[in-house]
């Protein structure tokens, strides 16, 4: 019996369909549009001015607190414009626009580097490097990875958690990097330990993903500290407490983080930004963008630039199908709605998926047959149903009593629920208002 | 423009293929065999009374929500076809086609739509209209009809001629459970159904192969028809070991009344019944010992109805008591 999460869970149908596809590289966009707030925490401060002529990799905003990152240059060119752009939340966003230099040959290199396996910086200056060069959690909540490597001094770390579950359907970013970049992978686990000072390292890959599993074990073979955890397909298991749930079977305590219980968990695509970071001094001005969706012509995926319209990956696939419906920032369980395909690609798009009529549309809602099934998938817990109910009512206190704040909004209860009832977005909003209760009374 | 317009909403943007009308139908699946027995046994007063129940509830709900409600009429989400199903089931088959009609406004009218409709209902809508029938009428509801199939050792046609009629009579005369023995139905007509009882609870086996077509379509858990069987096994079981010839034994118990047809089709209706696993053990235990103690002490010789219906109040009591364990509660792990 494969190792999974304690509670709860649900198995969507995976529909990988960019599964076998080798990741393609594109040919710099001609204009990127390049947000300031690509991360968890305060925006990024401009540093740079119209007109200006920048480098590839050079640092164009500069880290606006402890949790924050620097954003680089994706390409060489002319920054043309500091304007508002639209962003995936659908809000108009501080950006630096930039053209790209056509003829600036740095922007059409072959970033390939050889393999490089010793490790010839301190923790400090590991730690150090990877804030310097614009890390954050590429898994989707593009938390600074700086952050999680600052730990308290009074908190004992055992164990380094490589998520590579990549449990929402459709994506095979993460797949697809660890078939092909595997080696490089082990080599950002052991800077990863070396930088935590732990002796122990788990890889945490999902069964449907059995080629990457058989890789993974042949890799880490020779390596004693360093496991690969087979695991059940169950979403949402790439939730940070559910993976440690399912490979250590700890429990991240309420209001906890993973290191309350001795882990620090990254995603396969930030170790290998930190591998190129550390090993090659690479900023993260690129990653994995997964483009897909059932009625796309060439579902693919590509290596991009940080700051890439999203209509030249839609153009790169096929053109936008006819019929669609919904174009998604992420996977169809957590990602973004999104209506104009100019927003561009950030640090925390993982893959962009179209789906048509027959996907996109919600049910009719009707009345709750209290079947319980919302309560049986909740992977934290809780009682969907229940919050959904409070939140109607305008009970938050209650609600938060029940704790609403501890919903990781995976979607599971909207997922299963026979009534189509639109749990989540209820306790969505229950938390945002839970979230303005609890502050204004500080 | 042409394409359709691009929607925005929030996530999730998928949704499994479970709707709440697939799992009425499935129930309505599940009762296929059942019904087929009681065609069976019964023959055309079984097909008479199961009719005559699914058209006055659909209509009933058609009325109440078009004329007097004036809401949105729902009659085709299969709850109400499904109420007079599992009415029919709990009724002698050919009764009084009248009576039939009441049973169903009471179970629609009263006990479904008067508390809001689907999903609202605090009591299971066809235990109820059953429930009010047995009081108002309480000779036609225990007028077990002959079976039509006459070639097998068939309970006599003596009114009351359940198995768990015949016991309780007997026992309340002086009789034992020797003597009675000859008089009741052997455990395998038991479990084929060739006894008397109401019109869907006879047949143990096609009850039970119902069920477990629930259960892998997942539309029901283990949790509450096993432990409501499970209780009064274990109740009966005790009674029966001190005194064997002034109690059944289980297995009579658990193959006779509506035991079965309670516990997987009567208990575990979604709306009445706890939202926890935890919830629904309690809830199960509740109803298997109400049963029991009806069945051994009560005025009637069954008692799974009202059994039923009394832990139904206690729903909402067992929900806000016990709640699924959340996430971040286990005692938290050593770190090497």
């Amino acid at each position: 019996m494969l190792k999974t999460f304690s509670k709860g869970g649900i198995h969507p149908p995976e529909n990988k369909l960019t599964s076998t596809k080798t990741i393609k590289r594109l040919a710099p966009p001609k204009v990127v549009y390049v947000p300031i707030a690509q991360h968890i925490g305060i925006p990024a401060e401009i540093i740079v001015d119209r007109k200006d002529k920048v480098e590839i990799g050079q640092v164009i905003a500069k880290s606006g607190g402890f949790v924050s990152s620097n954003i680089h240059s994706p390409v060489a060119g002319t920054v043309t414009k500091l304007d508002m752009v639209i962003d995936s939340s659908g809000y108009k966003k501080q950006c630096i626009v930039i053209r790209t230099d056509v003829k600036n040959e740095t922007n059409f290199q072959e970033t390939e580097y050889p393999l490089k396996k010793e490790i010839d910086l301190e923790p400090a200056e590991i730690v150090k490097r990877i804030s310097d060069l614009g890390i954050v959690g590429l898994g989707g909540a593009t938390f600074p990875s700086h952050v999680k490597l600052n730990i308290k001094e009074d908190k004992k770390m055992d164990c380094l958690i490589i998520n590579g579950v990549e449990c929402e359907p459709y994506l095979t970013a993460d797949h697809r990097l660890m078939l092909e970049k595997g080696e490089e992978i082990i080599v950002g686990i052991k800077i990863l330990m070396k930088a935590l000072h732990v002796h122990k390292a788990v890889i945490g890959i999902e069964d449907n993903k059995h080629d990457a599993v058989e890789l993974f074990k042949r890799l880490t073979a020779d390596e004693k500290e360093i496991q690969v955890a087979a695991l059940q397909v169950k979403y949402p298991q790439g939730g940070e407490k559910q993976l440690i749930s399912a490979i250590l079977d700890r429990e991240v305590p309420k209001n906890g983080l993973p290191m309350d219980v001795g882990v620090v968990v990254n995603n396969v695509g930030t170790i290998f930004a930190i591998y190129q970071a550390i090993q090659h001094n690479k900023p993260l001005i690129e990653r994995v963008v997964t483009v897909t969706g059932k009625k796309l012509e060439n579902p693919s995926n590509f290596w991009v630039k940080i700051g890439t319209p999203i209509k030249d990956l839609i153009e790169e696939v096929g053109g936008m199908p006819e019929g669609t419906r919904k174009i998604i920032n992420g996977g169809p369980m957590m990602g973004k709605a999104i209506k104009n395909t100019d927003v561009p690609v950030t640090k925390g798009t993982s893959g962009i998926l179209i789906v048509d009529d027959g996907e996109a549309c919600r049910g009719e809602v009707k009345n709750c047959i209290r079947c319980g099934e919302c309560v049986n998938v909740c992977p934290m817990g809780l009682e969907p149903h229940l919050l959904m109910n409070l939140t109607e009512k305008g009970l938050y206190e209650k609600a938060a009593q029940e704790d609403i704040m501890t919903c990781i909004e995976c979607g599971s209860c909207s997922y299963v629920c026979p009534s189509n009832r639109p749990l989540l977005d209820y306790i969505r909003f229950g938390k945002n208002i839970t979230k303005n209760l609890a502050s204004s009374k500080n | 423009m042409d394409s359709p317009p691009i929607v925005i909403s929030a996530s999730p943007h998928v949704h499994s293929e479970r709707t709440s009308k697939k799992i009425m139908y499935d129930v309505v699946i599940a009762l296929v065999p059942a019904f087929l027995v009681s065609l069976y046994v019964f023959g055309f007063n079984a097909l008479i009374t199961t009719s005559i129940a699914i058209i006055s509830c659909l209509l009933f709900e058609y009325l109440i929500q078009k004329y007097l409600m004036k809401t949105e009429v729902t009659i085709t989400d299969g709850s109400a076809l499904l109420t007079g199903l599992l009415l029919a089931f709990n009724v002698p088959a050919g009764l009084p086609i009248w009576m039939i009609i009441v049973g169903s406004l009471v179970a629609i009218g009263i006990a479904k739509l008067s508390f809001g409709g689907l999903g609202f209902n605090v009591f299971n809508p066809a235990l109820v209209g059953r429930v009010f029938l047995l009081i108002c009428f309480p000779v036609q509801m225990t007028l077990w009809p002959m079976a039509v199939v006459n070639n097998t050792t068939i309970a006599d046609a003596v009114s009351g001629a359940t198995t768990l009629g015949i016991i309780k009579e007997g026992l309340q005369f002086g009789g034992t459970m020797t003597e009675l023995s000859a008089k009741l139905p052997s455990s395998v007509d038991m479990l084929l159904g060739i006894t008397g009882g109401s019109l869907g609870e006879m047949s143990a086996i096609a009850l039970l192969l119902g069920g477990l077509y629930l259960m892998i379509r997942k539309v029901i858990s283990w949790h509450i028809p096993v432990t409501i069987l499970l209780t009064m096994a274990i109740m009966t079981g005790i009674f029966w070991s001190i005194d064997p010839e002034h109690y059944a034994n289980p297995l009579i118990h658990l193959l006779s009344g509506g035991a079965i047809l309670g516990a997987f089709f009567m208990a575990t209706d979604m709306v009445t019944s706890p939202m926890t696993k935890k919830g629904m053990v309690i809830f199960a235990i509740g109803i298997g010992a109400i049963t029991v103690i009806i069945r051994l002490y009560g005025a009637y010789p069954e008692g799974i109805s009202f059994a039923i219906l009394i832990m139904n109040a206690f729903v909402p009591l067992i929900n806000s008591y016990f709640k699924p364990r959340r996430f971040g509660s286990k005692i938290k792990a050593k770190i090497m």
